[in-house]
């Protein structure tokens, strides 16, 4: 019906589209899947641990970065083996809802309120903990833009507890300087830098950070963010590697790796201190 | 200014240099939306075929619900094939989440309805143009189905183009079933999307750069093989 050569250009482009098709994925053996938060991996610091952890546990991890929330989501529906977050109350919620099994410290950095360079709630000479609440009172009396995860990630229910010690409830107030991006942190300090908003955001993102336009820190150590990690309940999941989690939770929490996060540093700044070296 | 130049080298560098790990972004791409786009060929060409060709009762509001698929956003699609095969969903046992393979199923339905609803008005018209011949000469519904598909085969390429675009270039559904997972299941798309959250918008807009000529290159090769076949069947049908 057809003459050879009017097909061969049908077949060739037929022959493209099979040569791509993927083998089919083995099943078995597979890698053991992290659900962690943005801050990890953004930070850089599971890039530097990664080669360690190949070298003394042999084990594959596959990298999956979620807010806290939808991280420990991951947990819940089994879709995790591990969870590496920073959301205490999460956590213990988590863990007392007995989605998890194992829970151990494993870090902390700082949350920082980062603004405009200009400084127009002049909050700047704040600092510390106790600042941290004066900051943001100041923030609402001045009606500078603040900008707010609004995603439940761990970041975010920080941010919310710090306007609750401050005794204030930014979404009740009516006025339009308090924005929710519903957004990862990247994307939230994106809008930041190009609103000259106010943020409170996590050290290791924001020394990694790149595009800082105005912004700079403003409060610096505005509360501590310890980062917890989680064995997903392998009685509720039986497809969870469990020997390989709980491998994978003893190198985290071990001597080489907490020294390894102590050791890391992004433009000569430390910005985790392991869990070890917290309580010697 | 500076920013697109800086991007503009950033794309020139990653092309020049042959990162090991930037060829398998690109490789993964292409392998998820050529495999989605060839499956959305095979259900799709037969399927839009048929609904051209059958009558039957609320054959209108089918074509309607297919024509309106073609708007799915891909975040829902990601959303539901990750409901599905979370391991709480009900291909959970299959374990493919956060596998190309769960990118590839995410976007075969995003593309089959554009493949589908695209040869449906294509063959509905070649069948207004030689329905009367192909009746009269006795033909199956299953040769008119080939002849008609045969015969338009140049528009499908073009509607074959159009899935793969709708492919390549989304970042909803495989951020949310592949899990962007380094040297696993990132794509040009979430890598795209993981620079922008870094803050690093020159490199960001450089991949963007890249993928822009892995489509036109997909296009002009597409383009050249039609144009050759069209060229060698009109010199078939002068000898």
């Amino acid at each position: 019906m057809v003459a050879p050569r009017r097909q061969l250009g049908w077949l060739v482009f037929l022959a493209v589209f099979a040569l791509a098709t993927p083998a089919p994925p083995a099943y078995g053996e597979r890698a053991l899947i992290l659900a962690t938060t943005t801050s990890v991996d953004n930070s850089g610091l599971l890039d530097h641990l990664r080669p360690q952890l190949a070298a003394q546990t042999g084990l594959e991890v596959h990298v999956v970065v979620r807010g806290t929330g939808a991280a420990l989501r991951l947990g819940v529906s089994g879709d995790a083996d591990v969870v590496f977050v920073h959301d205490r109350a999460a956590e213990d919620a988590f863990m007392a809802a007995g989605h998890g099994v194992l829970r151990r410290d494993v870090m902390t950095s700082d949350f920082l309120i980062v603004g405009p360079r200009s400084d127009p709630a002049n909050i700047a000479q704040l600092t510390g903990p106790t600042g941290a609440a004066p900051a943001l009172r100041r923030i609402a009396e001045t009606e500078t833009l603040f900008v707010s995860r609004g995603d439940s990630s761990g970041t975010h229910n920080a941010e919310l507890a710090l306007w609750r010690s401050a005794g204030i409830d930014p979404r009740a107030l009516a006025g339009s300087w308090y924005r929710e991006t519903g957004s990862g942190m990247g994307a939230t300090l994106n809008i930041a830098a190009a609103l000259d908003a106010h943020l409170l955001t996590e050290s290791g993102t924001w020394t990694k950070f790149a595009n800082r336009g105005a912004l700079t820190v403003l409060v610096a150590n505005a509360l501590a963010n310890p980062y917890g990690v989680m064995l997903v309940n392998p009685a509720r999941h039986p497809h969870i590697p469990e020997a390989d989690a709980r491998k994978f939770i003893d190198w985290l929490t071990g001597a080489d790796a907490q020294r390894a996060i102590d050791e890391f540093t992004i433009d000569g700044q430390h910005p985790f201190r392991s869990a070890a070296a917290a309580s010697p | 200014m500076g920013e697109f130049g800086q991007a503009l080298m950033n794309a020139a560098t990653l092309i020049v240099s042959f990162d090991g790990d930037f060829l398998g972004i690109v490789g993964l791409s292409l392998r998820v939306s050529l495999s989605a786009v060839l499956i959305a060929c095979i259900i799709g060409f037969p399927l839009g075929a048929l609904l051209a060709l059958s009558r039957f009762p609320g054959r209108g509001a089918a074509v309607a619900v297919l024509n309106a698929l073609m708007g799915l956003p891909p975040v829902v699609v990601g959303l539901i094939v990750f409901l599905l095969l979370s391991r709480a969903g009900p291909f959970g046992v299959l374990g493919l989440l956060f596998t190309p393979t769960a990118m590839i199923i995410a976007q075969t339905i995003l593309v089959t309805p554009i493949i589908a609803a695209l040869t449906r008005q294509t063959v509905t018209d070649l069948w207004a143009e030689y329905g009367e011949q192909l009746r009269s000469l006795g033909a199956t519904r299953a040769d008119t189905i080939a002849t008609l598909l045969w015969d338009g085969r140049f528009s499908l390429t073009t509607i074959v183009l159009a899935g793969f675009g709708r492919a390549i270039a989304e970042v909803g559904a495989v951020m949310i079933v592949g899990g962007n997972i380094d040297n696993v299941t990132r794509v040009m798309t979430t890598a795209i999307a993981l620079e922008t959250s870094k803050g690093d918008l020159e490199m960001a807009l450089g991949l963007g750069i890249v993928l822009l000529v892995l489509a036109l290159a997909v296009n002009g090769v597409s383009q050249a093989i039609a144009a050759g076949a069209s060229r060698a069947s009109q010199q078939a049908v002068r000898a």
